[in-house]
């Protein structure tokens, strides 16, 4: 799970880490109230949960209250495009002011699990305000690492080994390293899954603050976590992706025109890949769960057709234990109750596939029976030409 | 032949008397495998299924002589329940829960180190060796004994890369889900060995997906020292960057996981790559009639 930039910063503090004074407004005359408490000078940055914000014109210095305020006007409703908005790009809805600050050096920290190491990774750089994966390609020597123990911890020897090779010292080397030592204590403590610190900034006058701050959550452990589960915006999610979940199924809206519907998330991503094989583009990525159950599967299908681009669907079930007719009947219910038009191919194996198949057969509905895979991508992506010369 | 589970595998089922443990270990029963005790804490010195249940693995150990642990329970007690077992002294688990914190595997892991015992996931459909044991959760039916072994991160795709195998006229030796999630016991590599041991695998399916390095690192091994033709095939190749695509570890981050690099790796590798997941079956046939 994702979170905003003022909410991650609002956890950290509570771990101890040194975040810059602030506020968030959702209306511009807090945010002029904000700014009298704490500035002159401040910044406004828009909250949305994509990077990139500063090129986009969602983040600007404010001279004066008054300039705060009529930044935060202009920058609530606006819709930010950046680099990870996609092109539609995303509303602002409230916006973060801070204190401006003296920057003398703009570092990076940040964490992760590392795979591999099967250990959480604590990074930090000295080329900060830039990309990390852009460091790593091109200047892999300027990033430092220091692996955690899962049953030790983190050492303070590393942090401190972290600092030096920041090339901090003195009274800013000891800031570094009760920042680094908390932000590590932050990641653990609320099971996340990525948290960064970019810029970590130095000001001129010595002192250590996390600028911008960015954390992902583990989802597997969000339930012993519910102060942060209540941080979800769902504002920031999409619609038909928030109704799916509340049906534990696992939904992404992506670019195509052939719904897909699959039981499991490798067979769901192979049946996406196999349906841009036969020339299509799958609408999105759809997992009712290894084990599907026909009230899965009725409320999968109504999710699959409320999306507008959708032209054809392919269902594809590996039932294994899981009954074929079960399924079949399942997509028949939601189809009749839902009096769709959409063109549909099942796939269908395990248990009891002629019964399933006979079901499809006889429910008067547009449905059309494939045998394996690519029989299934071909007849969808046939469909959907079909329907596209047709409106012509 | 086969690896890692034969008729001399005796299981003790955790989480035997909740819901998904008892469809499964009856299942697992009725498929021949040997069930010799549950365990539920609270519930020992009762039977459920014919089956003793006892209070730890420990004792379940001790009573039946079981050496293989199936872990049916909920995600915040699995990695607890690895623990309990391997301290058991069983010498295969097989974690079946899907939902499990990443620090909680992570700690797990580090518990396993050093330990004679092996760890197949979590969010696993387990480990069958067709005709002598199952332990999991996949659909017994379609498998048959035979010479090719199947590695997969995935479930259902692992039972479609089955059937494509059948089909052929092949059967399995061993069929493993290594799991979806990011920290996963054995791996690519681990059970590579196994099976370039393994005089009855003739030949190896590997099925990934997006996310992380284990293919690419399964890729470099078998360059260097698997003698045996290996059938690959990665899923996701439409993936978005950035989304997790149901599977916890199923995430290309940073760029890195893409299906197209993990495909380029397993060629370099010598593997032979299915494209489509629709050519799986014939892409093993063709592998084996070059040998």
């Amino acid at each position: 799970m994702k979170i905003h930039e003022f909410q991650a910063k609002s956890i950290l503090a509570r771990y101890g880490v040194r975040i810059p004074r602030g506020d968030v407004a959702t209306t511009p005359a807090e945010a002029r109230a904000i700014a009298e408490k704490i500035g002159p000078r401040v910044v406004v940055k828009a909250q949305i949960h994509a990077g990139g914000r500063g090129k986009g014109g969602g983040v600007k210095l404010a001279a004066t209250p008054a300039e705060a305020e009529r930044l935060t006007k202009d920058m609530i409703g606006m819709t930010l495009v950046t680099h990870q908005t996609g092109p539609e790009g995303k509303v602002v809805k409230r916006v973060l002011i801070e204190e401006a600050l003296d920057i003398a050096r703009e570092l990076y920290i940040g964490i992760v699990i590392d795979r591999a190491k099967e250990a959480a990774v604590v990074m930090a750089s000295t080329e900060g305000g830039v990309e990390i994966e852009k460091v790593a390609a091109e200047t892999p020597d300027r990033i430092f690492k220091e692996y955690v123990h899962p049953g030790a911890g983190f050492g303070a020897f590393q942090a401190r080994k972290l600092a030096f090779k920041l090339g901090l010292a003195g009274e800013t080397f000891k800031q570094a390293v009760k920042f680094i030592t908390a932000l590590y204590k932050a990641f653990e403590g609320t099971d996340a899954s990525m948290a960064e610190i970019n810029p970590l900034l130095i000001t001129k006058q010595g002192d250590v603050l996390a600028l911008d701050a960015k954390m992902n959550f583990d989802d597997n452990a969000l339930l012993r976590h519910p102060d942060i589960q209540a941080m979800r915006d769902l504002d920031e999610e999409s619609p038909l992706e928030v109704e799916a979940a509340k049906y534990n199924l696992n939904y992404i809206k992506l670019d195509g025109s052939v719904g897909c519907m699959v039981n499991g998330a490798g067979l769901a991503m192979a049946t996406m890949d196999i349906v841009k094989y036969a020339g299509g583009m799958p609408a999105n990525f759809l997992d009712v769960g290894g084990g599907v159950t026909e009230e899965a599967v009725t409320n999968a299908f109504k999710i699959l057709v409320a999306d507008k681009d959708v032209k054809a669907a392919l269902i594809n079930i590996f039932g294994g234990i899981v009954r074929c007719d079960m399924i079949a009947a399942g997509v028949v219910k939601a189809a009749k109750e839902l009096g769709t038009k959409i063109p549909v191919v099942i796939r269908l194996e395990g248990t009891n596939v002629e019964l399933g198949k006979k079901i499809l057969a006889e429910s008067g509905l547009a449905f059309q029976s494939a045998d394996g895979m690519k029989d299934a991508a071909e007849k969808v992506v046939a469909l959907v030409s079909q329907g596209r010369r047709e409106r012509r | 032949m086969s690896i890692l589970v034969d008729e001399r595998t005796r299981v003790v089922v955790l989480g035997i008397t909740g819901s998904e443990g008892t469809f499964h270990a009856q299942r697992m029963l009725e498929y021949g495998t040997k069930v010799v005790a549950g365990m539920t804490p609270g519930k020992g010195g009762t039977k459920h299924l014919g089956v003793p249940v006892y209070n730890t693995v420990s004792d379940a150990v001790k009573a039946e002589g079981a050496n293989a642990a199936a872990i049916f329970v909920p995600p915040f007690a699995a990695a607890d329940a690895i623990m309990e077992s391997a301290d058991a002294g069983v010498t295969l688990i097989v974690c079946i829960t899907e939902g499990i914190p990443t620090f909680d595997m992570i700690k797990a892991k580090t518990f396993l180190r050093d330990r004679p015992v092996s760890l197949i996931g979590p969010n696993t459909p387990g480990i069958i060796s067709p005709g002598k044991c199952k332990i999991g959760i996949m659909p017994g039916h379609i498998h048959k004994p035979g010479t090719i072994g199947i590695i997969s991160r995935s479930g259902t795709l692992t039972y479609e890369a089955v059937q494509q195998v059948s089909k052929q006229g092949y059967g399995q030796s061993t069929a493993i889900g290594i799991g979806g999630d990011p920290i996963v016991g054995l791996k690519y590599i681990e059970l590579l060995k196994l099976f370039k041991d393994d005089p009855g695998t003739e030949a190896v399916i590997l099925i990934g997906e997006i996310g992380g390095t284990a293919e690419d690192e399964a890729a470099a091994y078998i360059k260097k020292e698997f003698p045996k033709p290996v059938v690959g095939f990665v899923a996701g190749q439409t993936a978005p960057p950035g989304r997790r695509m149901g599977h916890a570890g199923a995430i290309i981050a940073g760029g890195k996981g893409t299906a197209q690099e993990k495909m380029d790796a397993l060629r370099a590798g010598g593997v032979h790559v299915a494209v489509s997941p629709a050519d799986i079956g014939a892409t093993l046939k063709a592998a084996l009639s070059r040998k």
